[in-house]
């Protein structure tokens, strides 16, 4: 089975977003002076050959801890989009 | 008798040379390295130079930490080998995790091109064995990922072991408690931001990195490091 996964790599809670605040602080400008909250992180679009969801699941796990997010800035989160026949 | 200097080239790296002419410039002898190989042709010392490793896709350093030759680097630094990453090879580091915490955009979101003033924190280092504790140099900065930061254990650490090797006197990018560079528990592999090699010929506007690139030639000739303040 081939699972299709975002995974959003964002900035650690706590940890600076200069990006963030850069593009919020320019929103009143805009008229848009009721958001807030602003992060910037990637959207990263995979597939991978896995036998079930659970095994795609630590897959991606594995390799967003080892190289698609730095731990020490950065956290990760995945979403499971659908399956196509591999 | 003084040792070969081996310099490593990525694809996207832009310092190479920069560091090839400060080593020659102060009397030692270096050659390049291409990222694809695995053996370091029996060097005495590693520079990881500055520029765009793999075009910093994805974070700087991210890719550069899996080239063939880095394996070969972890070994040579595991067995005491001198390492030192400028600049970008300072965010190859630790990405390799050869040296702790991580380098994130400036604070002010601005790329940084500019002469900072720097001062030795420690003398423990293989780029700053010999040179006096407080000492200040001027060298030039160029980055936009220069703010490094570390968990408060990290931070703490690094302090307590004497391992903050440079810091700025005035703070330009963020970084945690003014670090511009930093060294690994043996002092032989080191970081830093600033670029002493473009600061090794009057021609280009100073010389005080001679201090630190000297420091590392002394290191190479040697293969001593010095003992870290308690």
């Amino acid at each position: 089975m081939r699972f299709q996964a975002v995974v959003e790599v964002r900035t650690r809670p706590g940890m600076a977003d200069p990006e963030g605040s850069t593009i919020e602080a320019a929103l009143p400008a805009l008229g848009f002076s009721d958001v807030s909250g602003v992060s910037v992180g990637k959207s990263i679009r995979l597939e991978v050959d896995a036998p079930d969801e659970q095994t795609a699941r630590e897959r991606i796990g594995r390799l967003c801890e080892t190289f698609l997010a730095n731990p020490v800035i950065e956290q990760f989160g995945m979403t499971i989009a659908g399956t196509a026949a591999s | 008798m003084t040792g070969r200097v081996g310099v490593v080239v990525f694809p996207g790296s832009n310092c190479e040379h920069d560091v090839v002419e400060a080593v020659a410039t102060l009397g030692g002898r270096a050659e390049l390295i291409w990222h694809g190989r695995t053996d370091l042709g029996g060097v005495d010392a590693v520079v990881i130079p500055g520029g765009f490793a793999h075009g910093d896709y994805l974070r700087p350093g991210a890719i550069a930490r899996f080239s063939p030759v880095m394996d070969e680097v972890r070994r040579f630094a595991a067995e005491g080998g001198p390492v030192v990453g400028i600049c970008n090879g300072f965010q190859v580091l630790t990405e390799a995790r050869l040296l702790p915490g991580a380098l994130q955009k400036n604070s002010g979101l601005k790329f940084l091109c500019q002469p900072a003033r720097l001062r030795v924190d420690s003398d423990g280092s293989v780029l700053t064995s010999g040179v006096a504790v407080g000492t200040e140099v001027t060298l030039p900065i160029n980055h936009f990922d220069g703010n490094y930061t570390a968990d408060p254990a990290t931070l703490e650490r690094l302090r307590a072991e004497g391992r903050v090797v440079l810091r700025y006197v005035q703070n330009p990018n963020g970084s945690a408690d003014d670090i511009a560079g930093v060294c690994n528990e043996q002092g032989n592999v080191v970081g830093l931001m600033p670029h002493p090699e473009r600061a090794c010929n009057p021609l280009l506007g100073g010389t005080d990195g001679a201090v630190l690139i000297g420091a590392l030639l002394g290191a190479v000739s040697s293969r001593l490091v010095g003992s870290r303040p308690a």
